[in-house]
């Protein structure tokens, strides 16, 4: 009887516990381009960043003030990580503390030379960098971390000028 | 006089903005740093090379740690070929303690590098060539006294697992260098840790 309790309340704190975690999905270079050139009118703000890169976490809250002004309106975050995969647990984690929202994603893709020119031809690979998308295309790129107020007014600009 | 003064001070801000930064194909300037050992180095001190891998990396970065041993291997394998390694941290140590001149000290002691470990106090170097992040290599062919660039970029394209890399950049151009031969893929991309800059 002991047994099944305990048995049935591991298995309650293991259904909180997955429900309380932050799901980070592991994609490739296509399905991540799936995921932000949509034919809709959001802005799609795709951050690159890693949790071992200190600019990228000190940029972090700037983001997540942004994200929390503009929650009504559309424009949706995603937070890649470039972490590898075997990290993929770490970025769980770090997501969940940091309470990254509303997308968090890890690029599976090992070559670099691979990938990053189908991002931006003119990034050198270096993070942070940001991309922005709407209606399937991208209307801005930076390599380099952001201010509160400069993407604050990025992000008001985009909005204003659809 | 006073004119062309002014005049050339007008040129010489202007060209500070102009974005710098080697493209393959291109001279690169020789350097005169400090190594651990607490020596002056400089390409031209290498009589009998045939080029270089100067490589920017530092201590702290995780891409950098991770491509350490490569680079090591590297220098093993090229230096006696005449493309000794040559690395350079670019980093401003007030930002990142870990990548002080003393640390570098302990690293390369601990590591054994048996290449020089630069510091770059002034960031001019890597301003010069263009480094963007560590680890990040430029590959040179020495012609005279001059220094050519043939190869921009990573060492091969696995960070996270040396034994699965299937394209070995830095070797490869290396080879084709030896052998007579243009550098087969003479740009890749990396991604890594910004260099700190100082402010």
């Amino acid at each position: 009887m002991k047994i099944i309790r305990n048995t049935g309340l591991l298995f309650f704190i293991c259904m909180q516990t997955s429900f309380l975690w932050h799901r980070v999905n592991a994609v490739n270079i296509s399905d991540l381009q799936k995921e932000i050139i949509k034919n809709n009118d959001t802005l799609y703000v795709v951050n690159f960043w890693a949790t071992w890169c200190a600019p990228c976490v000190k940029e972090l809250p700037s983001f997540k003030a942004v994200y929390t002004r503009y929650a009504s309106n559309k424009v949706k975050m995603i937070y890649v990580s470039l972490n590898s995969m075997q990290e993929l647990a770490k970025v769980e984690k770090f997501a969940e503390d940091n309470s990254l929202k509303p997308e968090v994603l890890l690029l599976n893709e090992n070559n670099p030379n691979s990938w990053i020119n189908k991002i931006d031809s003119g990034w050198s690979g270096t993070i942070p960098a940001t991309g922005i998308y709407r209606n399937g295309k991208k209307i801005y790129f930076q390599e380099g971390d952001f201010t509160e107020d400069k993407l604050n007014n990025l992000i008001q600009a985009k909005l204003n000028k659809p | 006089m006073k004119k062309i003064a002014i005049l050339s001070a007008a040129i010489l801000l202007m060209a500070s903005f102009v974005k710098t930064g080697y493209n393959v194909g291109d001279k690169a300037i020789d350097f005169k740093l400090k190594n651990v050992d607490g020596k002056m180095v400089s390409m031209a001190d290498y009589k009998n090379a045939k080029g270089f891998i100067v490589t920017f990396t530092c201590n702290h970065c995780p891409f950098a740690k991770a491509y350490e041993d490569r680079i090591i291997a590297l220098n093993a394998k090229y230096a006696s070929l005449g493309y000794p390694v040559i690395a350079i941290n670019p980093n401003d140590p007030k930002q990142v303690d870990e990548d002080s001149y003393t640390n570098m000290q302990k690293r390369a002691k601990d590591k054994n590098y048996t290449f020089p470990y630069l510091i770059d106090e002034t960031q001019d170097i890597a301003r010069s060539f263009g480094a963007a992040h560590t680890p990040h290599v430029y590959v040179l062919q020495k012609f005279g006294s001059e220094y050519l660039v043939k190869y921009i970029g990573a060492i091969d394209d696995n960070s996270n697992d040396p034994s699965a890399a299937k394209e070995k950049y830095v070797e490869d151009a290396v080879n084709d260098l030896l052998a007579g031969k243009s550098v087969r893929l003479p740009a890749t991309k990396a991604i890594g840790c910004s260099i700190k800059w100082k402010s």
